[in-house]
């Protein structure tokens, strides 16, 4: 069964065009690559899926298990089950992720109609979650990404994901600016969540991160449109022969 | 017209119903009722430190050396009900002073209030100064703090103004601080209909250290204005401003931030902020540096925000499924509490940020008791702050 259905998707900013009539299809337990040029609309269509609103939508339709995403808020769709890691994630000075995250899965559960967590088996899920990205203790106790390296960034969008356990995860060059050890650490992480119930859109620049979490397709987006989808391979003929090709 | 009545010395049963609800923590307290200072002698502990706590009309005549040695501070007379401090020197108090002025007016009143404290010789005092309104009635109150910091003494002073929306304060504090003197200063501008806060350090001796930081939250119609003026008059002293402020509705609130060097004060460092965030449109802040250097051999800094919540904090937030009004909450919670982080006294900061969470809550205004009844869980909150 389907997950998330985009048809025919336009969007603008400013009333610059950025999407021109994206469509892609993703089933439970997939995962997608996205790859293509600077500036052609990758994160822009992550955004969108999130809920951003400051793009006009100006055509199109996404469909997330059966349900008009248009018609959630932004901290519906999270609680639905959609997870964004940011390409450039948000310092948040003064707030703490332990704050940060026991405050999120709480409105989550509440949106679902749960008790909040009880306080031990948040700190429980913390602990164990920290450790599968091999997130610094000391991280975890100040201010979200305030001071954070480029590095410790993208652990910590990880750590959220797995704090969270998404149905579709939106990963948006998570793995710039890590070091060969992080990656490795950071694609365990996504490779231990993986399973037939959860989706995953990996944005990437570089094939290297895919020959640890294998994509089952690939796709590029350029010019505001998915112009290529082919398996995995794809992307090494990317690597070597750029995107002008496609055009 | 001005139809309000100057008040007079009022019954202190009239006042029997309040209570202080700071109840973690254990302050020595001073009652001042509509201004005027009540008498009680029932701290041991502050006497067998020689501490003096009296009215200044006692202090002109039982203890006139010491109170003639500050003043020049300030012209008082003779017939005032004003309240007198003094600390010996080498006196460490851990417990922290507390100065309840209490106002409660059945008409129309114009309350005036006298502080003179003086902090020998290498003393180190926490006091708290709390103005409360605990009924509706309108009053219009006018308060003067002068605090003299005699050399090596250190003071760690809570400022708390929670007064009703028709009531007006206007503070008038000066501090003067002698050689290796340390200053830290919370003014906390909870709520009220005009807030009025000017305040006056001066830096009179090498290696004085004032940090100076206040929070003002107003909403509906209120008006908060802080006027800070810092006089570094020797070599080697250090100030920090950081005055930072929440409007909502059609608030406004203005600062100005003065900051004077004297030629004689070399080696100066002296920083100043003041960030301020607009919940509406028709809040308004207005604020203004002034800055007044007589000397190059200067450190000096100052800057001015004035903008609404970082929205693409807002938006990282929601797409974790914290909603809007929770990542709001969140957001000025974190923007208001950076002011306490150089605060000592633990147990006062947890109420303090108590304080906080309901006045974002938009709970204080409605609030008729003291503000301190806040220190109390907050009950209804849907954001669990930790
Ligand atoms: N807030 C904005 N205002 C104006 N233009 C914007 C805004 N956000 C994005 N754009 C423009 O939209 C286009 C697509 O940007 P997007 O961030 O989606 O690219 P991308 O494919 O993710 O690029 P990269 O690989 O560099 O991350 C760019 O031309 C960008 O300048
Ligand atoms: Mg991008």
């Amino acid at each position: 069964m389907s997950l998330l259905e985009i048809k025919n998707l336009h969007a603008s900013i400013n009333g610059k065009e950025i999407l021109k009539g994206v469509d892609l299809t993703i089933n439970k337990g997939e995962v997608h690559a996205i790859m293509g040029p600077n500036g052609n609309g990758k994160s822009t269509l992550a955004s969108i899926i999130a809920g951003r609103d400051t793009f006009d939508v100006t055509q199109g339709e996404i469909i997330y298990e059966g349900k008009n995403l248009f018609d959630l808020s932004v901290e519906q769709r999270a609680a639905e089950g959609i997870f964004l890691g940011f390409q450039y994630p948000v310092e948040i000075p003064g707030v703490s992720i332990a704050n940060f995250m026991k405050t999120a899965i709480n409105e989550q559960r509440k949106y679902k109609g749960l008790d909040p967590m009880p306080s031990m088996e948040f700190m429980k899920l913390m602990e164990k979650q920290k450790k599968i990205v091999d997130l610094d203790t000391k991280l975890a106790s100040r201010s979200v990404n305030e001071g954070f390296s480029g590095g410790e960034k993208k652990k910590n969008e990880i750590f959220q994901m797995a704090m969270l356990h998404p149905t579709l995860s939106i990963l948006d060059e998570t793995d710039s600016g890590l070091d060969i050890d992080a990656l490795r650490v950071v694609a365990s992480g996504v490779n231990a969540l993986r399973s037939p119930e959860v989706s995953t859109i990996l944005i990437t620049h570089y094939q290297r991160l895919l020959d640890y979490i294998v994509p089952d397709f690939v796709h590029v987006l350029f010019e505001g449109k998915i112009v290529r989808t082919g398996p995995r391979e794809l992307a090494l003929e990317l690597e070597e022969k750029g995107y002008e090709w496609l055009r | 017209m001005d139809n309000f009545k100057k008040a007079i010395r009022p019954k202190e049963e009239d006042f029997a119903d309040f209570s202080c609800h700071l109840t973690q923590l254990k302050t020595f307290r001073i009652h001042q009722y509509n201004g005027f200072f009540f008498e009680r002698n029932d701290n041991d502990v502050l006497l067998d430190k020689n501490i003096i706590i009296c009215s200044i009309k006692s202090a002109m005549k039982n203890h006139k050396s010491i109170y003639n040695s500050a003043k020049n501070l300030q012209p008082l007379s003779s017939d005032d009900d004003g309240l007198f401090i003094y600390i010996p020197r080498n006196t460490i108090l851990d417990t922290p002073l507390q100065i309840l002025n209490v106002i409660k007016t059945f008409e129309p009143l114009k309350i005036e209030a006298k502080t003179l404290i003086i902090v020998g010789e290498n003393s180190h005092l926490k006091l708290i100064y709390c103005d409360d309104t605990v009924n509706d009635n309108l009053s219009k109150t006018e308060s003067k703090i002068s605090v003299v910091l005699e050399k090596d003494s250190s003071l760690e002073y809570y400022k708390m103004e929670n007064i009703n929306n028709l009531s007006s304060i206007f503070t008038d504090s000066n501090f003067v601080l002698d050689t290796n003197c340390e200053l830290k200063t919370f003014w906390l501008s909870i709520n009220g209909g005009d807030i009025k806060n000017k305040l006056s350090v001066a830096l009179d001796g090498q290696y004085a250290r004032a940090d100076l930081n206040g929070l003002y939250m107003v909403d509906r119609d209120q008006v908060v204005d802080n006027q800070v003026s810092v006089s570094h008059n020797q070599p080697n002293c250090h100030s920090n401003q950081l005055y930072k402020g929440i409007l909502d509705d059609s608030a406004k609130a203005q600062f100005k931030g003065h900051i004077y060097v004297s030629q004689n004060a070399p080696y100066t460092e002296a920083i100043q902020n003041n960030r301020n965030i607009l919940l509406t449109d028709k809040a308004v802040v207005n604020t203004q540096p002034f800055l007044e250097i007589y000397n190059d051999d200067v450190k000096c800094a100052h800057g001015a925000t004035i903008g609404q919540l970082d929205q693409s904090a807002m938006f990282y937030m929601r797409s974790r499924g914290i909603s809007e009004r929770s990542a709001k909450m969140l957001l000025m919670f974190a923007f208001c509490t950076e002011i306490l982080s150089k605060a000592s006294i633990e147990e006062l900061v947890d109420t303090l940020q108590d304080i906080i969470k309901r006045r974002l809550h938009g709970e204080l205004s409605s609030c008729e008791n003291c503000v301190l009844l806040c220190s109390t869980p907050c009950g209804t909150s849907d954001v669990d702050f930790i």
